[in-house]
């Protein structure tokens, strides 16, 4: 039945001669596309947004930066505090009450943070520092409760002080999945970054919006393309700082 | 203050917008769950089409909403639907994939094979086996990936407003270019009500399909 | 009642299993013994057709297996796990239910046998029905997954390593109260074990693999007593002989109709039946039968005057029902050669001697 044929389908792809033939149709198949594409005038017309793109692409990532560095800088102290013995009856709290914030949809905090800050960059990055911080939080709290008790409780024996058992013990375990956490956490924000234009902040979105309030697919792309492509990069660096910086013995992945 | 007066009188605005928008979350949930559920079960078989297919799921997910609403609107032009409905469902769809298919990959995955062969030497039927041991176990992780994917789509809906989907991101869209906070805070709290209400009431549905048995 | 006629397994190029030929009668509990890979579970699996047979033929009652839809064979064979299994989705009373309700049983009906089976295994209905299977220890798991696989009264019961998973001190009382229910419900067992002291204490018959093949099936005592081959003898280990005095009762190898004496019968009397037996100590029983103490030969010899006076307490006593390996521990505690015998009540049945003992053992080599 089906599932057998796809399940066929997949196995087929682990023969060496099926897969360089099936690579070799692909990019043949994407050169068929941009050439059709460029027939159709639309590869150029991009390519006439290109100053707008490296211009936009700049505050994008500026916006990316700050809201993301801000994110890190108030999310991880605040994981690493709630999950210490004095406030760790707080801990549960604060984690619904930031459960329910990542609920908030994104145009959402974006709209609240303009009904108070205005418009322009300001507001732009308060909201972006908002749902960035969220993941952070989270996922810091949950890497840091699931280093195992036994390890803590080794260093203490061995007398070490809580601030170096959060450091050398605590910390190196977590890191992993922290890092998850803030790779999440960047991969929306650069999503979202989008939504600050139409508060005035700049970024991608301008191309975007503009494309489709104009009915101008090339602008749309213009500013769409590099935006998923700035997405992808941005996942796929930190996941590369996930695995190549995260020693051995604490990385799933090596 | 005002943005109440607002919300009072404009309630059959209000309820419209919410239903459109909560109609545009459910078709796509529903085709999401009868694509993704499937593909979850069937991807246990294979270790490899599992990472490639979760992997592909996972790409969808870092594209921003709007970028491919972007890359979806030119396509859709070419049969005359670039615009509305049809671009929002299909880019929700799309973005339901990840948390279905991977909810309930690693749902069934996780159900013990001891279990699997117990209810075999028993003489159960595949289908047997299904219904009475291996989804009951799998269906709370299930639904808690439809949850996620409700809520994630309740918020790219609300973006989709400028496809012209409609929906409850209109007032917000409004509010900004009209500079009119009392439509701004009725979008940006209807919207967030209906997430956190979808959420909760999710949550609910899951924990009374939960088995007492089940639950930790 | 079951019947293996050259059964054969291929994974391939590999023979797990070789033209087994086997035959358990009903009733019996059959014990697959062998080191890991020789097997034992494939054969065991073969039953049930969770397996299906390479070549050969397995007969259930007198039909041939291959013949019956596997389903309907599956859900007329009880099938114990190590892992055990119960679905934790299900009460107690819901999974022991399941091969009921899948053949459409009266709800009453199957209910009501669940409590029952439960009380078999010592575990109150009123609790343990309603009860999840986390709510559980392990050893409660397991009794439930026994009794599950009992629940719609299958004629034949196939166990994997069922009391494997089980901490040794449980394991003991477990595989007690298994053989007290086999006992009364007198299924055909067959079991895969790879414990020696296991298959011993609780099989009819064992059934010695090797590398795929039955290298030997006998009564547990013969397989003791007579290894076919120096890997049989290796494998029960060579501490065999001992484990053959578990096999048997102290009342079946003690000798009746002992020599005693009561308080008041002299001295002169005791030396005589100690003469006349050739023994060296005889008992003292009371008033009405139960023994109280012994006397000694030198004692009698040099002193006068009545058996109460000089009566001196029992080094020990072994009950009737005790196996042979408890009477010789305890004889090797008290430093004695002898015990004396008793019932429930204490009253003084028979004695056992090591010589008695070696005689009851050598019995098997005698009649070669």
């Amino acid at each position: 039945m089906a599932a057998a044929r796809i399940m066929a389908a997949a196995k087929l792809m682990d023969v060496p001669s099926v897969r360089s033939g099936m690579r070799f149709a692909f990019i043949a198949g994407a050169f068929a596309f941009g050439a059709y594409l460029q027939a159709r005038g639309v590869l150029s017309g991009i390519l006439q947004h290109s100053s707008d793109v490296t211009y936009l692409a700049r505050q994008h990532l500026a916006l990316t930066a700050i809201s993301g560095a801000l994110a890190i800088g108030v999310g991880l102290p605040l994981g690493i505090v709630l999950t210490r013995q004095r406030f760790r009856r707080y801990a549960n709290a604060v984690t619904q009450i930031v459960n329910l914030g990542t609920t908030i949809p994104t145009l959402a905090i974006i709209a609240l943070a303009m009904s108070v800050f205005g418009i322009g960059a300001p507001p732009a990055i308060f909201g972006l520092f908002t749902l960035t911080l969220l993941p952070i939080v989270l996922n810091t709290i949950a890497g840091l409760r699931m280093v195992p008790p036994h390890l803590i409780e080794a260093a203490r024996g061995m007398g070490m002080t809580p601030g170096q058992i959060l450091r050398r013990v605590e910390l190196p375990n977590a890191v992993f999945v922290i890092l998850a956490g803030i790779r999440t956490a960047l991969a929306i924000n650069v999503g979202t970054v989008p939504l600050a234009f139409l508060i005035g902040g700049g970024g991608l979105g301008e191309l975007i919006f503009t494309g489709i309030d104009l009915m101008e697919p090339t602008m749309l792309l213009a500013g769409a393309i590099p935006t998923a492509l700035l997405a992808i990069f941005v996942d796929f660096a930190i996941g590369q700082c996930q695995y190549w910086l995260v020693p051995r013995g604490v990385n799933p992945l090596r | 203050m005002e943005t109440i007066n607002f919300i009072v009188a404009n309630l059959p605005v209000i309820g419209q917008r919410t239903l459109e928008h909560i109609s545009i979350v459910s078709v796509s949930v529903a085709i999401a769950i009868l694509t993704g559920v499937p593909i979850g079960i069937l991807i246990t078989q294979s270790q490899i089409a599992a990472d490639r297919v979760l992997y592909v799921a996972s790409v969808i997910m870092t594209i921003p909403s709007i970028a491919l609403f972007g890359l979806l609107i030119p396509i859709l032009s070419l049969i005359g639907q670039g615009i509305g409905y049809l671009p929002a469902v299909i880019a929700l769809i799309l973005y339901s994939q990840l948390p279905i298919i991977r909810n309930t990959y690693t749902a069934v995955m996780n159900v013990d094979p001891a279990l699997r062969e117990a209810a075999r030497g028993m003489g159960m039927t595949t289908i047997q086996r299904l219904r009475e041991v291996e989804l009951p176990i799998a269906l709370p992780v299930i639904i808690n990936g439809v949850r996620n994917a409700v809520v994630l789509n309740i918020a790219i809906a609300a973006i989709a407003t400028y496809i012209g989907a409609g929906g409850l991101g209109t007032f917000i869209s409004r509010g900004i270019s009209q500079t009119d906070i009392r439509q701004l805070l009725t979008g940006a709290l209807a919207v967030s009500l209906l997430a956190i209400t979808a959420d909760y009431t999710l949550l609910a549905l899951q924990r009374a399909l939960t088995s007492p048995g089940l639950r930790t | 009642m079951i019947r293996l006629d050259r059964v054969t397994k291929m994974f391939g190029p590999i023979t797990a299993v070789d033209a087994v030929d086997m035959e358990v009668p009903a009733g019996a509990v059959c014990v697959l013994l062998g080191p890991s890979g020789c097997g034992k579970t494939t054969t065991m699996k073969m039953i049930n057709r969770l397996i299906p047979p390479s070549s050969g033929k397995i007969f259930v009652d007198g039909r041939d297996t291959a013949e019956i839809d596997e389903v309907t064979l599956r859900r007329s064979i009880g099938y114990v796990i190590q892992q055990i299994g119960l679905f934790p989705n299900k009460t107690v009373e819901d999974n022991i239910c399941v091969v009921p309700d899948l053949l459409g049983w009266d709800r009453r009906k199957s209910r009501s046998r669940a409590a029952e089976l439960l009380r078999m295994v010592n575990l109150d209905p009123g609790i343990f029905l309603k009860r999840y299977p986390k709510e559980l220890s392990g050893g409660q798991q397991q009794r439930v997954g026994v009794v599950r696989a009992l629940a719609a009264d299958p004629p034949v019961l196939l166990m994997d390593e069922p009391f494997g998973a089980i901490d040794p001190i449980n394991r003991e009382v477990i595989q007690d109260e298994f053989m007290k229910l086999q006992a009364e419900l007198k299924k055909t067992i067959v079991f895969v074990s790879h414990d020696i002291d296991e298959a011993v204490k609780m099989a009819s018959r064992i059934a010695i693999f090797r590398d795929g093949r039955l290298i030997q099936y006998d009564t547990p005592d013969n397989i003791l007593a007579h290894p076919t081959d120096a890997f049989v003898a290796e494998f029960v280990g060579s501490d065999r002989t001992l484990k053959r005095l578990r096999l048997v009762k102290v009342e079946d190898a003690m000798m009746k109709e002992p020599p005693r004496v009561r308080a008041e019968d002299t001295l002169d009397t005791a030396l005589r039946l100690m003469e006349e037996h050739g023994h060296y100590a005889v008992v003292m029983v009371g008033p009405r039968g139960r023994a109280r103490g012994l006397v000694r030969v030198e004692i009698a010899r040099d002193k006068k005057g009545t058996v109460a006076e000089h009566q001196e307490p029992l080094p020990g006593v072994i009950n009737i029902d005790d196996d042979l390996r408890t009477a010789v521990s305890l004889m090797f505690t008290h430093g004695v050669t002898w015990l004396a015998c008793v019932d429930h009540d204490g009253f003084y049945k028979g004695y056992v001697s090591q010589r008695s003992i070696t005689n009851a053992l050598g019995a098997t080599y005698r009649d070669d």
